[in-house]
């Protein structure tokens, strides 16, 4: 049973990476064309750096992932505590709009925000490519943390405030953790959505601010330049190495906790 | 705690940035500009009832709902897995599911031609056991693919956020009352679990149905679904008033099938993650 | 899993950091900047930073993805874009909406290494909005060794012959566009009775269509997936020299030619350094590292002359005149793009 288990495990993650294993053995092969190899080669590598378009859309990509997803995760999180505390009919009807941007198809998003960027008169560029994206990031986050405020005893808060504690403290020592899980979840999902937008991103940024998403697409016609597939070999192995590093930092607390 | 006024702040965000645009939509979807000026109209959705449209949005809405299915077939075992105690590093291997999701979409879906052509590696591999090569591109079955591979991890995460948080001490107790492992999830995880699973058909059902990309890379270009049709009136017809309309319908459509699914969940959606 | 999360906070707020530093370079103090917009990889590079060191102009380059997206994006007017590479039958939409300045020409000098006969366009017939950037034609692209019939024709794609060995363009002017040339009409017509035939065409080729694409095309037909394809000339030429049994034939109807070409967009807000940033890319130097490049094939009658013979010879990159004798040009139909997107929608959707 435990083998059976394991052999499952094995084969969704082996479905899930097998495109991204494809994309890495072929940013190193001498050839224009996808699927061919050409012989092996660090070019794409060297080319890479030296992109200055791609180079920057990689840092606004990050840039914009982050700030998005750490400014949606603040708003959504107090959007869900307000709306948790609301009465049931305003908080339907906010639910009910909160869906919206998670139903509308990508394009229609995007252009409805260009649409009001330019009745707004606000030149488009970096600053409305964040807004449009903190706006679709919020919903998921309010939708993960919603379900641990229901969860949550709602007699605690009163509780640590008859014990003496200010409303502030009350919130930082007694809700924030609870609720925590559901915000990190938001976090993680908003990151995600960020990361890889391409329509809304490309109807509501400016000249000069690009992410990968734009640049990626809009090498379609020519053919994708396979110095992004050495920036993508680039940015998993990052991500995974993060990953690994934090997960030995983690076991080794938790090591040192259970040593304790 | 009565401090529902926190909110507010995000209300207002709400209006300006979701609930204008949505009035635009909805003015575009019921105007014409002629003539004499701008008229009041409802051809766009007239528009729609032809046979054709139907048939697109039909075939979206089936595919859609094959891959939701296959999503969670495969979804929920693997939250079941990752939720028992028998993994160590079960966060690790969750972010695991979610970290491909991080790669460029339109790259992944390009590496998966690489995988499924007729000269590509699967079939490489199976005419290198001598087998004949099999048409594994172009069709719907490659379309519900590229869906489930994509939209799998808004399928794990929710169920298994649900699943672990399931109290340990209520399937002891069924299972003291003398109940198989079987009974046991039939009649108390997975009706605990449901308002997870409900919330991945959410996450997953709702993108599928207005994808396009999928259906033009993966399916050859020959299954037009409402995706591509809504994107076609936006940037080629310039048909934005039909275009909206499509919109609209489709999203009283979906709203109208969660607010059926929302009578099986008590609590509301998502869930925590750890 | 705070701890972790701090961890992971702090790390990717040290990346972001590391990179605005990295990236924002020392403070240059510029003249000018200049906003361009293009296709995306179509252009080398190392041409935007010499024209910068040149002239001390700032380029911000930004990329769309095709006609239709750049036309949403340009229309709306939320961003000044100076120097634009739209296609013909978009730059002459975008001049029938009043969208373009017109051209000093006395500011673009290099303009007389323009091909004659690339002067003149049907779609800018004074040469008052656009000039040439590149060109090439529409064809088709067969596998010698997957196709034994003579190749010369729009028919044989719809040959039963060749059943899901055909790979048709995910684009409705193209094919509805072939289809009407192959059955005598023009490419842009605008005729109900001629636009239903060819939707009846294009519905009885479906089942041997093994599927309509779009740049992947090029990586299909260089793996042998596909024995015949509609290609255009540009990548026609990267093909061949990655896969030797491809051939590219222009078919006897005519096929289609194309040209993308560079315009200044009203609402740009420096038109000077923009017609200078036009007429650096005319020198004959330049528009050479350019077509090294990218591999399609320039107006450029200087550059021309620094180019292989091979290359002069292959007809995929530079049909002699009368390979391109018949050959139609997209016009504008915007007043008829709902009739073509129904029947584009109503083919596909089959």
């Amino acid at each position: 049973m435990r083998f059976l288990k394991r052999f499952y495990v094995g084969i969704i993650f082996f479905f899930l990476y097998a495109p991204i294993i494809i994309l890495m053995i072929f940013s190193f092969s001498d050839s224009k064309f996808r699927g061919h190899w050409g012989g092996f080669t660090l070019r794409w590598y060297v080319e890479l750096f030296r992109d200055r378009e791609i180079m920057s859309a990689l840092y606004y990509t990050v840039l914009i992932a982050v700030l998005a997803s750490l400014i949606a995760t603040i708003i959504g999180t107090i959007a869900a505590i307000g709306i948790h505390n609301m009465g049931k009919f305003g908080r339907n009807i906010i639910i009910n709009l909160t869906y919206l941007p998670m139903l509308n198809p990508d394009i229609v998003t995007g252009i409805s925000l260009m649409i009001l960027f330019v009745f707004l008169k606000v030149e488009r560029g970096f600053f409305t490519l964040l807004l449009a994206h903190i706006t679709f990031n919020i919903p998921y986050v309010i939708f993960a943390v919603m379900p641990k405020l229901k969860q949550m005893n709602k007699h605690l808060y009163e509780a640590a405030l008859d014990l003496g504690a200010t409303p502030s403290y009350a919130f930082r020592k007694v809700i924030l953790p609870e609720i925590m899980p559901g915000v990190v979840t938001g976090l993680i999902l908003a990151f995600t959505l960020s990361i890889d937008d391409f329509v809304i991103s490309y109807f509501t940024t400016g000249a000069g601010v690009s992410n990968l998403s734009i640049v990626i697409h809009s090498m379609a016609r020519l053919g994708i330049n396979p110095s992004i597939n050495a920036l993508s070999t680039l940015m998993f192995i990052t991500v995974l190495l993060l990953l690994l590093i934090v997960n030995k930092r983690s076991s080794n607390n938790s090591r040192k906790e259970n040593a304790v | 705690m009565k401090k529902g006024w926190i909110a507010y702040p995000y209300v207002v965000w709400l209006i300006m940035f979701i609930f204008v645009p949505l009035l635009l939509i909805v003015f575009y979807s019921v105007i014409k500009t002629t003539d004499q000026g701008i008229v009041f109209t409802l051809e766009h959705f007239q528009r729609f009832f032809e046979p054709i449209y139907i048939m697109v949005l039909l075939r979206s809405l089936y595919l859609a709902l094959i891959s939701t299915v296959i999503c969670l077939l495969l979804g929920y075992p693997l939250a079941m897995i990752l939720a028992s105690k028998d993994y160590r590093h079960k966060r690790v291997l969750l972010l695991l599911v979610v970290i491909p999701m991080w790669m460029n979409f339109l790259l992944r879906t390009y590496a998966w031609l690489t995988l499924l052509e007729k000269n590509g590696v699967i079939n490489s591999f199976i005419s290198f056991l001598g087998l004949p090569k099999m048409e594994l591109l172009y069709n719907q079955g490659a379309v519900v693919l590229g869906m489930v591979y994509n939209f799998l991890p808004f399928m794990v995460l929710p169920i298994y956020s649900v699943l672990i948080k399931i109290d340990k001490s209520i399937i002891e107790a069924a299972e003291d009352l003398g109940a198989n492992s079987r009974v046991v999830f039939r009649k108390v995880i997975f009706p605990l679990s449901l308002p997870g699973v409900v919330s991945g058909i959410t996450m997953v059902y709702m993108p599928a149905v207005t994808t396009f990309v999928i259906s033009r890379l993966l399916g050859g270009g020959q299954f037009t679904l409402i995706g591509n049709l809504i994107e076609q009136q936006f940037l080629y017809t310039g048909e934005w008033g039909f275009g909206s309309a499509l919109s609209l319908i489709m999203m009283i459509l979906i709203l109208f099938s969660m607010a059926i699914m929302s009578k099986y969940e008590k609590e509301n959606e998502g869930g925590g993650l750890f | 899993m705070k701890r972790n999360l701090k961890v992971k906070l702090t790390l990717l707020l040290a990346v972001s950091i590391v990179s605005i530093f990295l990236l924002s370079g020392c403070g240059k103090s510029y003249d000018a900047t200049l906003k361009v917009y293009n296709w995306g990889d179509y252009i080398d590079k190392s041409v935007i930073t010499d024209f910068e060191k040149e002239y001390n102009i700032k380029v911000i380059y930004s990329t769309f993805t095709t006609n239709e997206d750049m036309y949403v994006s340009l229309k709306s007017g939320a961003s000044s874009y100076d120097v634009v590479f739209p296609s013909e039958y978009m730059v002459k939409r975008m001049i029938n909406e009043d969208m373009l300045h017109k051209l000093n020409m006395d500011n673009i000098p290099n303009f007389k290494y323009i091909d004659d006969k690339f002067k003149n366009l049907p779609s800018d017939p004074n040469n008052e909005y656009s000039v040439p950037y590149f060109w090439g034609t529409l064809g088709i692209v067969y596998n010698k060794t997957m196709v034994d019939d003579p190749v010369d024709s729009w028919e044989i794609l719809w040959n039963e012959k060749y059943e899901r060995q055909i790979l048709m363009l995910d684009s409705q002017r193209d094919s509805i566009g072939l289809t009407l040339q192959m059955l005598g009409y023009s490419m842009n017509t605008r005729n109900l009775d001629e636009l239903e035939e060819a939707k009846q065409k294009l519905i009885e080729q479906k089942p041997l269509v093994l599927a309509y694409v779009g740049d992947e095309v090029k990586d299909k037909m260089v793996g042998g997936e596909a024995a015949l394809a509609v290609v255009w000339s540009g990548e026609a030429v990267a093909m061949k020299w990655e896969n030797p049994d491809l051939e590219y034939v222009i078919p006897k109807e005519g096929g289609n030619l194309w040209f993308d070409c560079a315009v200044i967009p009203k609402v740009s807000k420096n038109k000077e350094a923009a017609e200078l940033f036009i007429n650096y890319l005319c020198d004959p130097e330049i528009a050479f590292r350019n077509t090294d490049y990218i591999g399609y094939s320039t107006p450029n009658t200087e550059t021309m002359k620094m180019l292989d013979e091979e290359v002069l010879n292959d007809i995929a990159a530079y049909p002699s005149d009368e390979d391109i004798a018949n050959a139609e040009v997209f016009d504008d139909v915007s007043d008829a793009l709902e009739l073509y997107d129904r029947i584009w929608t109503e083919i596909k959707a089959k």
